[in-house]
Order: structure tokens, then sequence, then C-alpha cells
């Protein structure tokens, strides 16, 4: 589904990303770890397509077609979904409005016909009762005034909404108390299909206790250092990431 | 950080969509203003001996006057005799019916997508068309006479109702108020007049669309409500403009006057022709609108979006005269490419527990100039008076520029005054966010704007606010249709 070969991205100047090689099958749940600084949410916000950050070599395929050229609107209606680690305010603007304009490009662009409004409500009740997100927030403009969790839950619902056929959720856990972290977790595993995939961006193993990896990555200055089963969750979380800053001779 | 601003450009940088001239046969005086053009238009419209003696006076006070420099504007000198002062369609005289109307008149508003058998149908909907000076065709005005209700031409109102003419012409806006109103007295040709009876609600909503067409000629439209003991009306007006290539001057004069707890609710959508990407062209809008709330416990309205005219100078005011009285301007002024909008309002606190309410919203995209500028005065006797004001701005790209001159004068110690301002750029963030749920860039910056003035767009009547929706996306397109 996703195959990256050896990308290195900028911002402002400063290479992050060094050179990523990473392949993602339909049905896998990838996760992606490291310390702070690693460059975790550099690679999810360029896969998305976020300007801010310049691509200056390699290359990445999705289902078969250049990501890279592809603008960001494009990755999106083709199927990437980025939970955003800080999701912003669009004051003035609702949920409703908002969500219903972006299913509808969506489906316009695979030549489907737009939904009804009636029928858009009825999709947004499914969607929340499966996400359990408090159905006052949608009547509300995008995450304006919202809390931390409330921001991230609207994340995943967007992504019920959306049904994306790659999720990128970058630092979905931050912020969240246990209780939000188990929906949000919850919501993830609902939306699992055979034909998707998930990359969990994450720093910590906890978020990782309700949504298991198949694979585990480490990414460290830039480079993915360690990939193995779900086992090396556990091995990072009792040894510390000092421990591959160790293995990696420094 | 550049690759966003060429996409703002793009989105913000295309052409005006409503560029097309209609033939029609036009009767035009000669170019230029004194005495005698003056006395040739009173003479053309058949007035009665008050409206000249009106006109002479402002003209002689005009001649004295200088055109205001104060404004945030670079406004290319006018040279006020090179301009047709009078242009009526021939085909005189009026209609009974559609049928009898030019039909390249009716093509025109077809093309604006305002077709007048439409509008007739709409439900509620009253349409008095001002094409160029002379109206054409007035709807609806049967249903609305049962009432009582007179709504007409400038010119029917001083043949038929010269006594509420002579009575109220000037009151809010004297003949001297400014060079462009005294300029506008001495001048107009038409425009449009509104009286409702003591008591009576207006059901439908009174809409004059106008719209500038012969070639070189001035418009200087007056309109005048007035709004007796406990009636109610609510106004739109709205217009589009064909493309020009030289510039064209429009100076129009509204007043409204709001006797005791009557209440008018006045809404504008305007977007005259802009001029083009590179700022040639386009409409200069130097408007004088005010209200006096002359009653007590009189309510006016002033609600706007404004997206057009290469320059707007524009300030429509309200008086509050009458105690209790309540006074609101609500406010959304878009400019893009080379456009330039020095606007805002005037608060005139006299009478006591009087309160305004400004909200301006300014959005300045491309290379344009937006201004806010806003007076309150609370004078000595106006006993506990309020005023809030909001004023934000919010910024496309990195060449537009965006002020705020708020002035207060506050004579009275029992009054509360409050303003308040905010500028913020629509943030790469937010566009991007957008994006990554499969909005493009257009969409997003359209959808971020209108969420930006849906405060003031709420304020419109509904078929009013979805037209203002599209205008402000399509205005960014720096397109319209």
């Amino acid at each position: 589904m996703l195959i990256i070969k050896d990308l290195h991205a900028k911002v402002e100047g400063k290479e992050i990303l060094r050179g990523i090689n990473l392949t993602i099958n339909a049905g896998e749940v990838h996760a992606i770890m490291g310390p702070n600084g690693s460059g975790k949410s550099t690679l999810a916000n360029v896969l998305a397509g976020n300007t801010s950050f310049e691509v200056t070599k390699g290359e990445v395929t999705f289902n078969g077609r250049d990501l890279l050229a592809m603008p960001a609107d494009v990755r999106a209606k083709e199927g990437l979904f980025l939970s955003f680690q800080y999701p912003v305010e669009i004051p003035g603007v609702s949920m409703i409005n908002f969500l219903k304009t972006a299913v509808n490009e969506s489906r316009k662009y695979h030549q489907l016909k737009e939904l009804s409004a009636g029928d858009f409500l009825k999709l947004m009740r499914e969607k929340k009762e499966l996400v359990q997100i408090d159905s006052q927030l949608t009547n509300r403009s995008v995450n304006e005034g919202f809390s931390g969790g409330e921001k991230k839950k609207n994340e995943i619902f967007q992504m019920a909404m959306l049904e994306p056929k790659l999720a990128i959720l970058d630092e979905t856990d931050s912020g969240l108390d246990i209780d939000a972290l188990r929906i949000v977790a919850n919501g993830v595993n609902l939306l699992k299909r055979p034909e998707n995939a998930t990359i969990v961006v994450t720093h910590y193993q906890r978020l990782l206790d309700y949504i298991v990896p198949d694979v585990v990555h480490v990414l460290y200055k830039g480079q993915i250092v360690k990939t193995a089963g779900k086992d090396l969750v556990l091995e990072l979380e009792e040894k510390g990431y000092d421990w591959i800053k160790k293995e990696l001779g420094e | 950080m550049s690759d966003q601003n060429s996409l703002l450009n793009e989105v913000t940088g295309r052409d005006y969509r409503f560029g097309f001239v209609t033939d029609i046969e036009t009767e035009v005086i000669p170019k230029g203003l004194n005495e005698e053009v003056i006395r040739l238009i009173s003479a053309k419209k058949e007035e009665p001996e008050f409206m000249l003696e009106f006109r002479l006076k402002a003209f002689k006070k005009w001649q004295t006057m200088k055109m205001p420099e104060w404004a945030q504007l670079k406004i290319p000198e006018i040279d006020y005799q090179d301009i047709i002062y009078y242009a009526a369609p021939k085909q005189q005289p009026k209609y009974e019916s559609l049928d009898e109307v030019d039909p390249e008149l009716l093509s025109t508003f077809a093309k604006l997508g305002i077709p007048l058998e439409e509008q007739k149908m709409l439900a509620g909907v009253a349409v008095d068309a001002v094409m160029d000076s002379v109206s054409v065709k007035t709807t609806f005005k049967e249903n609305l006479a049962e009432l009582g209700i007179i709504f007409c031409s400038f010119s029917e109102a001083v043949k038929h109702h010269p006594d509420l003419v002579q009575k109220y012409l000037g009151m809010v806006v004297p003949p001297g108020d400014n060079f462009f109103a005294a300029l506008n007295c001495a001048v107009f040709s038409d425009g449009s007049f509104v009286y409702i009876p003591k008591g009576v609600r207006c059901p439908m909503e009174l809409s004059t669309y106008f719209r500038i067409n012969a070639k070189n000629t001035g418009q200087f439209e007056r309109t005048l409500i007035i709004a007796d003991n406990d009636s109610y009306v609510s106004y739109l007006e709205g217009c589009t403009a064909p493309m020009r290539d030289e510039n064209q001057l429009h100076a129009a004069v509204v007043e409204i006057v709001a006797l005791d707890r009557a209440e008018v609710k006045y809404s504008t959508v305007q977007n005259w022709y802009p001029g083009n990407k590179e700022g040639v062209g386009g409409i200069y809008n130097f408007v004088t609108k005010r209200g006096l709330c002359k009653g007590e416990s009189s309510r006016i309205y002033w609600n706007q979006v404004e997206t057009g005219s290469a320059i707007t100078w524009k300030y429509p005011s309200c008086i509050l005269a009458g105690d209790n009285s309540v006074a609101e301007f609500n406010s959304v002024a878009l400019t893009n490419n080379f456009q330039q909008a020095d606007t805002g309002t005037k608060m005139i606190h006299l009478g006591k527990n009087t309160r305004s309410t400004i909200v301006s919203k300014g959005i300045s995209a491309g290379h344009s100039s937006n201004a806010y500028r806003g007076l309150v005065r609370v004078a000595a006797k106006a006993e506990n008076a309020r005023n809030y004001s909001q004023c934000d701005s919010l910024l496309l790209g990195d060449h537009c520029g965006a002020h705020t001159f708020p002035y207060l004068e506050v004579g009275n110690q029992s009054s509360i005054v409050e303003h308040e301002a905010t500028t913020s750029k629509i943030g790469e963030d937010q566009i991007f966010y957008c994006n990554q749920r499969g909005i493009s860039t257009q969409d997003a910056i359209g959808m971020i704007v209108n969420g930006y003035a849906r405060e003031v767009i709420n304020k419109l009547p509904m078929e009013f606010a979805v037209e203002a929706q599209k205008l402000l996306q399509i205005s960014l397109e720096g397109s319209v249709g």
C-alpha cells in the first residue's frame, strides 16, 4: 500500500528525515516510536503533504501512485488521513459544514453522488455512536473551544466519517486521560479493515496496549534504526530509548 | 511558505466575470456641471420648485467645498466637468407589464441572475429595479399600496408625494454635509422612496437592484426611507456593474428616518466592478448613508457585505436622537487585488439610554488596502448611553494592508463605551488542516473567510445571506458568476 524509499526532508533548512525506508501492506498496523525530536511528526506531516516541510530526496508510492506528486487535498481524497497532534481551530466554520464539504469533495473525486443533507446527518449519527463522541461537539465550530481530549476524539470521529485507506495517528495519545485513551483506541480498532492500514506514531507504549501493532519501528535521528514485532514495545518500555542509543554505539 | 503565497495569488488573482455592457439607447445630456445643467435635470424630471431650489442650494455649497483628503485612500484626480450628470434609458413612458419592457434590459437582469419574472415570484420580495437613473419597473406595488406603504422611484415620490419629500429630504443628510453628498443633492437623478405608515409592519423585504450602465455617466442615487410610528421595514440593496475601462464615479445618498418605536433594517450586498487584477478601471464609490433614530425607542440596523468597487468611501451612520433608541452596524468589507476601502460608521448618541453596536470585519487580500474608521460620540445629555465596538481584520498574503481608526468622544460620565480590535492572518495550518480532509486550498480559504464573517452574515435576511456567502468566496477568486 505504502512504500517509502530513502526519504529525506528538511524544515527551515534543517534536515530532519535522513533516509527513511518503510513498506506497509493492507491490513497492517505499524507503530513508529522514538525519542522526542527523532522526526516522527515530520514523517507524518511529509506523508500528508504539509508544504512547510521540504522533501529533498526519495520517493513514496501510495497504492501504486506517486504520493509526493499529489497536493495535500488529493492525498486525502486518495484515502490518506492524518490525525493531528495539535488539531487547529477554525472559528465560525461548523463541524457539520466542514465535514459535509470534506465527505462530498472526496465522493466527487471518486465520481460518487454527493450525499444529501439527510443522508449525511444519518451517517454522522452512526459514526458518532461508533466513536462515542459527544453529539454537542459536532454542533460547534471546528475544534473551537474543545478540550485536548475532545480534539483528539474529534480527529477519530473525522477518520470514521472519511473511512481512509491509510490512517496516520500522530501522537494521538498525548494529552489524553485513560478513559479518553480507551475511547480513542477503541474507535481506531473498530475502524480497522483488512484492506486498510494504520500508522501509530507515539512516544509511549500505553496507546499500544490498546492498539496492538503488527510491526514496530524505532525512529532515531531521522532514520529507522530498529524494526521488530510487537514485543519491541515492551522491551523499549523496560529499557528506555537509551538502550537503542547504546546499541548504536553512542 | 512561498508555495502558500503563490496559491493565494492564484485563487485571489482571477478576473471579474460580470463584465458586459448592455446596448440600450440612452438619452444623455452633455458633459459638465453648471447651474444650467442642474436646471435642465430638474426640468427634464418635471420637478416642483422646491426641488430645484434644493438642488441649486446644494450646488452653491458644493462649489465652495473640497474633496475630503483624510481617508486612507489614494484617489486619482476626478474631473467633475468630464462627467455626464443625467442619463435615462429611452422608451418612455413606464410599463404596466414586463412584456412591454425592453427585452435587452430584461436579458441584462437575466445575466445577473436576477430576472424580474423570478423576482416577482420570489416569496415576499418586491423589486424596484433601477438601471442607470430612471426606475424601470416596480413590482408588488399594489399589494403594498393596500397597506398604505409607498415604495416607488424617487421621481414618482416627488410627483405624487411632494409633501413627504419636502418634509424629510435632507433632514438626515443636509445638502452641505460633505463634498459628495452636496454633489449628490445637486444632481441626483433618481433612486428609491419608501414610506411605511403608522403601525404597519411591511410584510415583505423591499429590494432594489442598482446598476451602472451608460458610458461615462456618474451615478447619483438618492434613497429616502421613512418609518412612521410603530412601523417596521426591512430594505435590501444589492448591485453589480458591467466592466469598464475608465473609472466611474458613484456618489449615492441614503437617508433613513425612524419615528417613535419604528424599526428599519437596511441590508446591502455591494459588488460594483472593482477594476482588473492590475487595479485599472473599477467604480469609485463615495456614499453617504445615515439613519436618524428620531423617535423614542426607534431602531436602525445597517448590515452590509462589501466586496466591490475600486475605491470605497462609506460610513453608514446613525444619529441616536430619540431616548432609548438602538442602532447597529454590522459590516464585512472584502478587498482584493488593488482595491481600496476606507469604511466604517459613526454612532452619535444624543438621547438618554441609547445603545449602539458596531461589528466590523475587514478581509484584505492581494495588494489591497482596507481601513476601518469609526466614530462613537456621546453627547453631554446622553445619560446611560452604551456602545460596543468590535473591529476585526483578516489578512490573506503578505502584500495587503489593514488599518483601524477608532475615534471615541465621550461627553457623559454615565455612559459606557467599549472597543475591541483584532488582526489575524489565515493560518497555513488552518489551510493544511482543510487540505488534509480533502478540501482544496481555494475552498478552504472561502470556508475560513465565511466562518470569520459569519457573525455578520447571520444578520442578513436569508436569501441575501446565501448570496453574500457565495460572493465572499467568489470575490477571493477575483471573479463573479
